[in-house]
């Protein structure tokens, strides 16, 4: 069990600069992500946009800012789990104890929920029946690419996650590329080289059409897609891959004990403390009176969790409020030489 | 104050006064309406506020920007007639839109 100060969850910016308000004032913390890359919602939703309401910068995009935020923890060493979800929080004595769906298993005084709107999952198709086949004919990511080989694969999806793997799963499979409509959003470049490969026969395009159903017994045995024009098409097929991005789901964090309200946490404003002692909800996920969803409200909130997460983890000294332009002790924390 | 008429999925029907300038979204979500999630707030980054515009009202709707197309791929059951009530601004013009919900968001 990893013992630690506080354990932030969710490493999207109001996660990162409040692991770096922990650090300063001398507090250890780890940071689980359910993503598997730093983040949150500015790299999987809005990397290349720009953002021009951080203070003191006037335009950066969503990966800039991440990157920004990840250099200015350099000096502090942040134990990062990515691609873990938290399934349990659990009470012990003055403890939590959390665990995740890798095993990994915290005990801390203090957790820190920075989760935005819950944990990207991928989205799923519509028709009921697919969950049955779901992980073993029906998968919404690739993790091993030799079991289509020789095999029919039917993937849904207009971006470049369905574009690229139609083209490296063409060279192997028979493949059907399903879209509901006949513009794909992909890299042009992808976008060509599909269409070459639908014009030679490699792929079996199918646009403006969706799926309807899913037949087969243990195994699918094929697939039913229903064009604009509402005629139906069977197509015989092994595999079926969905790609139609991520979706945010609050998951397990609903079965915390805390007070939520339309997937998001009451908390304070003193402490941003949720209705448990010592788990705090700062970011998108917070709510209270006047809550806005700005990423420097969960800079300012992230903050102010970290000295209530003082209290807890060293419960007897007292918290001294310093300054970065004259505490030795901080320069001391972040490696500046005098 | 335009009117506005959600049409849940079950058929239960919501007609509210927006006032003009807050999003189809907006209205929906500060009335209380079920079906509509919102999740990224409206930055167009989620399409979990998807409707379904009436035919006759479809027409008359500022055209889509790029990105909400892009969006509206990764909807639950996009048609036709979808759109992100997030890029619908309350106007005079839309007094009597009436938008019917998906099933469900994800």
């Amino acid at each position: 069990m990893i013992k630690t100060d506080a354990l932030i969850i969710g490493a999207g910016p109001t996660g990162l600069f409040t692991a770096h308000q922990l650090k300063l004032i001398g507090l250890n913390c780890e940071i689980v992500d359910n993503l598997d890359k730093i983040g949150g919602q500015c790299i999987e939703l809005y990397p290349d946009k720009p953002i021009y309401d951080i203070p003191a910068v006037p335009e950066c995009t969503g990966e800039e800012l991440t990157n920004n935020l990840i250099n200015q923890l350099k000096p502090f060493d942040i134990k990062f789990h990515l691609s873990e979800r938290v399934e349990e929080v659990k009470k012990n004595n003055e403890n939590w104890e959390v665990k995740t769906n890798k095993g990994t298993e915290f005990s801390t005084p203090n957790i820190i929920i920075a989760g935005g709107v819950g944990s990207f999952e991928p989205r799923k198709f519509s028709p009921k029946e697919c969950e049955k086949f779901e992980n073993k004919s029906i998968f919404y990511s690739v993790k091993d690419k030799t079991v289509f080989k020789g095999k029919i694969v039917s993937i849904f999806g207009g971006g470049d996650s369905a574009l690229d793997w139609a083209i490296e799963l063409s060279k192997d499979s028979k493949v059907n590329l399903i879209h509901r409509r006949d513009e794909f959003r992909g890299a042009q470049a992808t976008v060509d080289k599909m269409n070459e490969l639908a014009k030679n026969n490699k792929i079996n395009l199918f646009t403006k059409n969706q799926l309807k159903s899913v037949n087969g017994k243990d195994n699918l045995e094929s697939i039913e897609i229903e064009h604009d024009n509402k005629e139906f098409k069977n197509l015989k097929t092994d595999y079926v891959l969905g790609f139609f991005g991520l979706i945010m789901q609050l998951g397990p964090i609903a079965n915390w004990g805390l007070n939520i309200d339309k997937k998001t946490i009451s908390v304070d404003t003193e402490k941003f403390e949720t209705n448990q002692k010592g788990i705090y909800a700062v970011g998108d996920i917070c709510t209270y009176p006047g809550k806005l969803k700005l990423i420097l409200s969960g800079f300012h909130e992230g903050a102010l969790a970290a000295r209530a997460c003082f209290k807890l983890a060293r419960p007897n000294e007292k918290y001294r409020f310093e300054f970065t332009t004259s505490s030795k002790s901080i320069k001391n924390r972040l490696g500046v030489k005098e | 104050m335009p009117k506005i008429t959600y049409i849940e999925h079950n058929g239960k029907s919501h007609t509210i006064e927006i006032a003009n300038g807050l999003s189809v979204m907006e209205g929906a979500v500060q009335n209380n309406i079920p079906g509509i999630d919102a999740d990224c707030g409206g930055s167009m980054a989620c399409a979990t506020c998807h409707v379904y515009v009436k035919e006759e009202w479809f027409n008359k709707l500022p055209k889509k920007e790029d990105g909400e197309e892009d969006m509206l791929d990764m909807a639950f059951e996009p048609k036709k007639n979808s759109r992100l009530s997030c890029q619908l601004m309350v106007s005079d013009q839309l007094d009597g839109l009436v938008v019917n919900l998906p099933e469900k968001q994800v």
